[in-house]
């Protein structure tokens, strides 16, 4: 029996609505409970004036194994994670083969147990190959451990499966989530259509794509009763959509990365392939609602859309270069420096989107501190300033735009199961 | 003046006659047609590396190169067709997309100017064999090339070779972005026929949303303080384009009588079968420049096109073969366009000028 005591800092779960200075105690890998204890722990981790949460999950992640191993494997997506603050994360499905079958998600799930580092809760396809065309074995994938059905970046184009799929996964109270966007709208574009796709010559992809998608995902979750996630929303109109469906009381969720409320499409005047990512970049107008959406809570979860890349598949003209961004190690510091300190959001807003959020939607027993509860624990140091550097990430994609950012904040002590597995020496 | 005299005594190693052209390129800006009145050469006061696209140059520059075109034509008036300022140097024609007027132009450019020149082309190299484009430009560059002229289908491919390699790189057109040679010799060709562009009002015709023409001719002319009107079906014509400066227009015939010079994109007929427009009879209805239309052009109207032309469709054959077209004087004028940017952005090398 093994006692752990978080000392002195503040305690942020808004599972719990808790916010306040106390100490946290953790025996044998659980949760015991928060208070003043006189416990004598074998073990005291100072917190004082750190931020103490439950492990962050990211719900929305490319591990790339099996079959993209030169761009990211479990092991190195999820001590990229770690490094990020993460504890869980939510994997899509688009690996080689794809997770359409219970062999595959088991893989999945094996691979995770030998890495020992963050926890992995896998997604299965809505459909076989991710081809939109057939529903996938989703009642063996559940078994199999599975938490949620997508197509990855995928939309799925086709209503009439989107309809089948929000049905039949409703047996099992699973969502499907969705990378809303209408295929031939946004069909050989590279960046968001706008007055810098004019500019550029760069081919555009037009908002209404996305909110077209949003608007009938939203109808067939008022037909079918059923769970959408509306993926990797950027655009004003998804925005207002979903506020109005969550006030007429419909199952719909919705997350968004950092940077689309960071970055707009005029950064792609550089021509860098750091900035393709899909949902595109898009305007201040649309940023501007992404941010609204945060702060009145129509925006659920905040996650990194991680897409790793080998470094010569995006070193390549800008038309043939992969959407994304390496995103696990960058969510949490550019979340601090866009939202809190603009004042946007204050902590436990930040804190929800990055835990309760996302384990609910999800629906899994993480992002909680409540007694009896695995012991995944982020102490984020809020205060410190330093540069993000992708030569030193963990993740084998160095993708990202934010190499060489100021920023503020980072995780500085992580625990999984009540153990230490990544410390900021 | 120290700069500027590398070219004489590298020339000067190679004869009188190139020694005599390069002293009047110094010193004889009374003789040239639209020199301005500086102390120093136009390459003397030239400081880019890349020419990208006329975006990123200022109303100065274009002048400059305009200018040092006029030189060369001027030049080439007198019989100095054959000049050696480019001596010792090599220019790789990067050609990743098929061009036949862009890539014999720049090619015949190096040559004039007795640069050597290495030719490149998509189809049958290591591209094919699956090497990235970097590598085969890294490759290419490795072999001693001083400058680099690029075509490729991707915008942005010109900016990111200019990243990733020491030499100059030259945009001959990337994707649907720019095309600045294309545009600098449009501009040229008018400039020669009416002086300058202020006040002129300049019609681009046609697919403006996947011209890079356009582009070019839109960044060049606005500066050079040009009224810019595009004109095309709505299917064509990008969103937020006047944010760049320029009028837009659906109807040519109802902007015909205002134009001093009219500029008619190919339109390619894959567009129509993209959806884009109906047809191509009905294209050339609205929008082909013909004897009907010339009738209430301007008397003075300046008829342009980048070619290739399709005949009868942008443009009928009396049109392009009359008075007022000056698309022959676009091509001659394109050569002199491409040996001004070769010649200003080659880099001195001073370790040539000794002895």
């Amino acid at each position: 029996m093994t006692t752990t005591l978080i000392r002195g800092g503040r305690v942020i779960d808004p599972s719990q609505g808790i916010d306040t200075v106390v100490d946290l105690a953790i025996e044998d890998g659980k949760v015991v409970g928060i208070g003043t204890s006189n416990v004598t722990a074998d073990r005291v981790i100072d917190a004082a004036d750190m931020i103490v949460c439950p492990g962050l999950i990211d719900m929305h992640v490319s591990l790339r194994e099996p079959g993209f191993e030169e761009d990211e494997s479990i092991a190195s997506g999820t001590a990229a994670a770690l490094a990020g603050g993460i504890t869980s994360v939510a994997c899509m499905p688009a690996t080689q083969p794809v997770v359409e079958n219970r062999a595959a998600a088991e893989f999945i799930l094996l691979q995770a147990g030998r890495a020992g580092l963050a926890n992995v809760f896998p997604l299965g396809a809505v459909t076989k190959d991710c081809a939109g065309e057939e529903l996938a074995e989703i009642g063996q994938l559940v078994e199999a451990g599975v938490v949620a059905f997508s197509d990855a970046t995928r939309p799925l184009a086709n209503a009439e499966i989107m309809r089948r799929a929000l049905e039949y996964c409703g047996m099992f109270d699973r969502p499907i989530f969705n990378h809303p966007a209408v295929p031939e709208l946004v069909h050989g574009g590279v960046m968001h259509e706008g007055y810098i796709s004019t500019e550029l010559g760069l081919r555009g992809m037009p908002a209404a794509a996305e909110d077209i998608s949003v608007g009938r995902d939203i109808a067939l979750a008022e037909v079918t009763g059923g769970r959408v996630h509306l993926q990797t929303i950027s655009s004003r109109g998804s925005i207002d959509q979903i506020r109005r469906a969550k006030a007429a009381g419909l199952r719909v969720t919705a997350e968004i990365t950092p940077h689309h409320f960071t970055l707009m499409d005029d950064r792609l005047r550089t021509f860098s392939s750091n900035y393709k990512v899909d949902p595109p970049l898009r305007t201040e107008d649309h940023l501007t609602a992404c941010i609204e959406g945060l702060k009145d809570g129509t925006i659920d979860a905040i996650c990194s859309d991680h897409q790793p890349f080998a470094p010569e598949k995006k070193m390549r003209e800008l038309n043939l270069v992969p959407f994304g961004v390496s995103g696990l190690e960058t969510l949490l510091p550019v979340s601090i420096t866009s939202l809190i300190e603009p004042g946007h959001l204050d902590w436990p807003q930040l804190i929800a989107k990055l835990t309760s959020g996302p384990a609910g939607i999800l629906g899994i027993p993480k992002g909680t501190l409540a007694a009896g509860a695995d012991a995944d624990v982020t102490i984020i140091d809020p205060h410190v300033r330093w540069k993000i550097d992708a030569a030193q990430f963990r993740s084998r994609g160095r993708n990202t735009p934010f190499d060489g950012w100021e920023v503020q904040g980072r995780a500085r002590t992580v625990l999984v199961g009540g153990e230490v597995v990544f410390a900021v020496s | 003046m120290g700069a500027a005299l590398n070219p004489v005594r590298f020339a000067g190693r190679i004869g009188a006659r190139n020694d005599r052209v390069v002293t009047l390129g110094l010193t004889g800006h009374a003789l040239m047609n639209f020199a301005t009145a500086s102390d120093s050469s136009i390459k003397d006061r030239w400081t880019k590396r890349h020419l990208l696209g006329l975006e990123y140059l200022t109303a100065d520059e274009i002048t400059m190169i305009l200018d040092q075109a006029a030189e060369f034509k001027r030049l080439a008036a007198q019989g100095e067709t054959k000049l050696s300022l480019l001596r010792g140097t090599a220019v790789a024609n990067l050609f990743f997309e098929p061009s036949t007027r862009t890539r014999t132009s720049f090619g015949l450019a190096a040559k004039r100017l007795s640069a050597d020149i290495v030719e490149f082309t998509a189809a049958g190299s290591s591209l094919v064999k699956g090497e990235t484009f970097i590598d085969t430009a890294r490759n290419i560059e490795a072999m001693g090339v001083d400058q680099v002229v690029v075509r490729h289908s991707t915008p942005g491919a010109p900016h990111l070779l200019a990243q990733n390699l020491k030499t100059s790189v030259l945009n001959a057109g990337d994707g649907t972005h720019e095309h600045p040679t294309q545009a600098l010799l449009d501009i040229f060709t008018i400039r020669e026929h009416r002086g300058t562009l202020k006040g002129l009002t300049v019609a681009l015709v046609g697919d403006i949303s996947h011209s890079r023409v356009a582009r070019s001719n839109i960044w060049g002319l606005t500066k050079l303080g040009a009224r810019v009107i595009v004109c095309g079906p709505a299917t064509l014509i990008p969103k937020h384009v006047e944010r760049l400066g320029v009028e837009v227009a659906t109807s040519l015939d109802k902007i015909l009588p205002e134009l001093d010079c009219i500029n008619l994109l190919r339109i390619q007929f894959e567009r129509q079968r993209g959806g884009l427009f109906p047809s191509i009879a009905e294209y050339a209805h609205l929008f082909g420049m013909n004897g009907d239309r010339m009738k209430a052009a301007k008397e003075d109207v300046m008829i342009l096109a980048p070619g290739p032309i399709n005949r009868g469709v942008e443009i009928t054959p009396e049109v392009a073969d009359g008075s007022h077209s000056v698309i022959l004087d676009q091509v001659t004028n394109g050569l002199l366009i491409r040996m001004a940017c070769l010649y200003l952005l080659n880099p001195p090398k001073p370790s040539l000028t000794t002895n």
